[in-house]
C-alpha cells in the first residue's frame, strides 16, 4: 500500500516530515516516538510501526486522508465541506450523518446528499421540489453533462435563457456522482457560483458595480449608463429579486450608494449586473429617453382594476394559472377580451377621444 | 487520460437569450474535444449565456488557457469584446499582425485570474476551416468525392457591420477553388453582391451545394438565405435538400458550424498557439471523417 491510496501510509509518510493537525486529528513526532490523538482518545510513544496500527481505520485518519491527500480547487474543497458542515460537525458526528441517509444541502434548487458507501463519499443530486419523490419515478443521470441538457429548458419546455432563473425544471436524479463530478454537474446547472461563492468566503470576491458594468458597455448596449437612481430600483425589481434569479446581488449603483430593492437569500452572489439585466437596460434606456405626456381616457373602478390585474399576472408570472371561465379572475382572457372591444380600437390602442379636453 | 495536461481550452462563442440552439455547436463541439483527451479541462462560455466571458477563466482554475473563439471573422467580437470580458492585460488588437483574417494567437495575462491566456483567431479564419466547409457539402449531398461537375456556393453575411466577414468568405472560396475539383466555386452574400438570391442564375452547373459560414443555425441559415435563393420554406429549417429552384438543384447544408470537423479546427487554433493536442487532432478527426477523407 502506498501513500497515494493507503490513509495509514500517509499519515506516517507525512508525520515524518511534520506535525498534522486536521479537523480533531493531531499527530506529531518527539524524540522518535509518536503521539496519536484525537477528541476521542490519546496514545503517546508510539514507534512508526505502532503509529499504523493505532491509526489504522480510525475514522479521524480517514478524513484527514480524504481532505488532505486528494488534488482539488480551493472552490471544490470548500464546496464539498462545506456540502457536510465539516467546518461545524466533527469527524464522528458526520461519520453518523453520512453512513445513515445522508447529509443535506441546498444549493439554489439543487438538493445534494452526501453519503458515505464502502468508505468512499458520493452525492445524490435532484431538484428540491423532488426531495420526497420516489427515486424509481425520476429519470436517471450518470453523466454530469447531462445536467447541460437538463438546465436547457423549464418544465413546460420553455428556453431558460438565465440559468440561475427559479425555473429549474424536475424529475431527474444523479444518483451517485463523486465529489469531482457533483462540482462539475453543478457548475453546468449554476456555472462559476462555486468560485465565486468561494472567492466570497474567502474575502476576495470581486464585485462590479452598476457604474462600472455600465461604463464597460459597448455597441448596441453603451446606452445602458443612462440609467440611474430609482431605475436601478426598477431595474434590480424586474431581474434580480429571488423570485426572477436565485443569486444574491452584491453590486450595487456605483461605491457608497447602495440599491434598496432586497439582495436575495440565496447562497451563491453575483457579482455583477449580468448578459441578461445588460440587455434587459437597454430597452428600458431607450423607454427612459421618452417624455412623459398627458392621457384622457374613462375606465370603471373595476375596469382600472382590471388593468392593474393584468399587468401584475404578467409580472409575477402568473398567466398560466388563469384558468379558462374564471371570471373572478380579473386576468382572465376573456375578461380582456371584453375589455379590449369595449376600450380599446382596431389598432389596439386604448382609445384616447377625450384626450386634452379644454 | 494519457494526453492531459494542465491546460485548459475554453471555446468563447456568441449564445442567445432566445434560441437555444445557438449554442448546440459549441457544446457538441467541446463534448468531441474532451472525448477525444486533449485537455485537462475544456469549458464553453457565451456573451449571452452562462458562463459569461467574465467568469469562465475562473471556473477552469488551471495556469494556461487556450481561447478559441466560435466566430467567423475577426472583428467587433474578437476584437473588442472578447479581450475586454476576460480581462485581458495590455490587450492590442496589432499583436495578431492581421490582415483581416490572418489573426493566429497572442499571449495574455487575465487581471482578475492571473491565468495566462494564448488568445486565438476565431475559427472561421483557420486554414483547416476550408476543408469543414468542404466536408459539409459532402454530407449535405452524402458523396464524398462531391466536387467535379458540381457549383460550391460560400454565403456570408455581407459587409454590413464588418469588412472582414466578406474577406473570411472570399479568402474560402478562393482556397476550395484551388484546392478541390468543384466545376465552380463563389462567394455570395446576404446584403451585398453577388446576392444570394441569385444562386440559381448565377451558376452555370445544374447542381449547387450551398454551404452558409455561419457557427450555428438560427434565423439567417434556417429562414433568410433558404428564402432569398427562392427553395420551399415550409417552416424554420425546413427545406427540401436537395431543392429545385429555376432548374438548378440547390444542396443547402445548413451553417457550417454544425459540421462534427469543426471540433478539429478549435483544436489547430490551439494547437498553432503551442497546445500539445497532435494526438487528439488525429482522433477527432479520425471521429468526425476528417482523416479518412483527406488521405484519398
Amino acid at each position: 500500500m502506498d501513500r497515494e491510496s493507503d490513509p495509514v501510509a500517509a499519515l506516517v509518510a507525512t508525520v515524518a516530515e511534520r506535525s498534522i493537525s486536521y479537523d480533531g486529528l493531531s499527530v506529531s513526532k518527539s524524540d522518535g516516538l509518536y503521539t496519536f490523538e484525537t477528541t476521542e482518545r490519546q496514545v503517546t510513544d508510539l514507534t512508526a510501526s505502532a503509529l499504523g496500527e493505532t491509526a489504522a481505520g480510525d475514522p479521524f485518519v480517514d478524513n484527514w486522508f480524504h481532505w488532505t491527500q486528494r488534488s482539488r480547487s480551493t472552490a471544490e474543497q470548500a464546496f464539498l465541506r462545506w456540502v457536510e458542515h465539516a467546518e461545524e460537525r466533527s469527524v464522528p458526528e458526520r461519520d453518523a450523518a453520512l453512513t445513515s441517509g445522508g447529509v443535506v444541502r441546498e444549493w439554489g434548487q439543487l438538493r445534494i446528499t452526501a453519503t458515505v458507501v464502502d468508505g468512499d463519499r458520493r452525492y445524490e443530486l435532484r431538484h428540491s421540489d423532488d426531495r420526497d419523490a420516489d427515486p424509481a419515478e425520476l429519470e436517471r443521470f450518470v453523466d454530469p453533462r447531462k445536467a447541460r441538457e437538463i438546465a436547457t429548458t423549464d418544465d413546460k419546455g420553455r428556453y431558460r435563457p438565465l440559468k440561475t432563473a427559479p425555473s429549474l425544471s424536475t424529475g431527474w436524479l444523479f444518483p451517485e456522482l463523486t465529489g469531482a463530478s457533483l462540482v462539475e454537474a453543478i457548475d453546468f446547472f449554476y456555472p462559476a457560483t462555486i468560485q465565486n461563492w468561494s472567492l466570497e468566503r474567502e474575502g476576495e470576491l470581486d464585485v462590479t458595480n452598476w457604474a462600472a458594468a455600465a461604463d464597460r458597455q459597448s455597441g448596441i448596449y453603451a446606452m445602458v449608463d443612462e440609467l440611474s437612481g430609482e431605475q436601478l430600483e426598477w431595474l434590480t425589481e424586474a431581474c434580480c429579486v429571488d423570485s426572477q434569479c436565485l443569486k444574491r446581488r452584491e453590486w450595487d449603483a456605483a461605491d457608497g450608494e447602495e440599491i434598496d430593492t432586497p439582495r436575495g437569500a440565496g447562497a451563491f452572489p453575483c457579482r455583477e449586473p449580468c448578459s441578461v439585466v445588460i440587455s434587459a437596460a437597454r430597452k428600458w434606456t431607450q423607454i427612459e429617453r421618452e417624455d412623459t405626456e398627458r392621457y384622457t381616457f374613462e375606465l370603471t373602478p373595476s375596469e382600472k382594476d382590471q388593468l392593474e390585474a393584468l399587468v401584475a399576472a404578467v409580472a409575477d408570472g402568473r398567466i398560466d394559472e388563469i384558468r379558462e371561465a374564471e371570471f373572478s379572475d380579473p386576468a382572465n382572457r376573456q375578461r380582456a377580451r371584453y375589455l379590449r372591444a369595449k376600450r380599446f380600437d382596431a389598432e389596439g390602442s386604448l382609445s384616447t377621444e377625450s384626450e386634452r379636453p379644454s | 487520460m494519457s494526453q492531459q495536461t494542465d491546460e485548459a481550452l475554453v471555446i468563447v462563442a456568441h449564445g442567445s437569450h432566445l434560441n437555444p440552439d445557438s449554442s448546440t455547436p459549441t457544446f457538441a463541439h467541446a463534448d468531441t474535444i474532451r472525448e477525444a483527451d486533449a485537455f485537462e479541462t475544456v469549458r464553453e462560455a457565451f456573451w449571452k449565456e452562462e458562463p459569461s466571458f467574465r467568469e469562465v477563466l475562473r471556473i477552469v482554475d488551471v495556469e494556461t488557457v487556450y481561447v478559441v473563439p466560435m466566430f467567423i471573422s475577426e472583428g467587433y467580437f474578437t476584437e473588442q469584446v472578447i479581450p475586454r470580458e476576460l480581462r485581458l492585460q495590455d490587450w492590442d488588437v496589432t499583436d495578431w499582425e492581421s490582415d483581416g483574417t490572418s489573426a493566429d494567437h497572442a499571449a495574455y495575462t487575465a487581471t482578475d485570474t492571473g491565468t495566462t491566456v494564448q488568445y486565438c483567431g476565431p475559427v472561421g479564419t483557420h486554414d483547416s476551416m476550408t476543408d469543414v466547409i468542404v466536408q459539409r457539402a459532402r454530407s449535405v449531398t452524402d458523396d464524398p468525392n462531391v466536387g467535379s461537375g458540381v457549383g460550391l456556393a460560400v454565403v456570408g453575411h455581407g459587409t454590413e457591420r464588418n469588412e472582414n466577414s466578406a474577406k473570411a468568405i472570399e479568402y474560402h472560396a478562393d482556397r476550395i477553388r484551388e484546392t478541390y475539383d468543384f466545376a465552380e466555386v463563389k462567394a455570395m452574400f446576404m446584403d451585398e453582391s453577388p446576392e444570394v438570391d441569385d444562386v440559381a442564375t448565377l451558376f452555370e452547373s445544374d447542381d449547387v451545394v450551398v454551404v452558409p459560414l455561419f457557427v450555428a443555425d438560427g434565423y439567417h441559415t434556417q429562414e433568410d438565405i433558404p428564402a432569398d435563393m427562392g427553395l420551399d420554406l415550409d417552416g424554420p429549417g425546413s427545406y427540401p435538400v436537395p431543392g429545385m429552384v429555376d432548374g438548378t438543384q440547390i444542396w443547402y447544408s445548413g451553417a457550417v458550424g454544425t459540421e462534427p470537423l469543426l471540433a478539429d479546427v478549435i483544436l489547430e487554433r490551439a494547437a498553432d498557439a503551442g497546445a500539445d493536442v497532435a494526438g487528439a487532432i488525429e482522433r477527432v478527426k479520425q471521429q468526425t471523417g476528417g482523416t479518412a477523407i483527406d488521405v484519398e
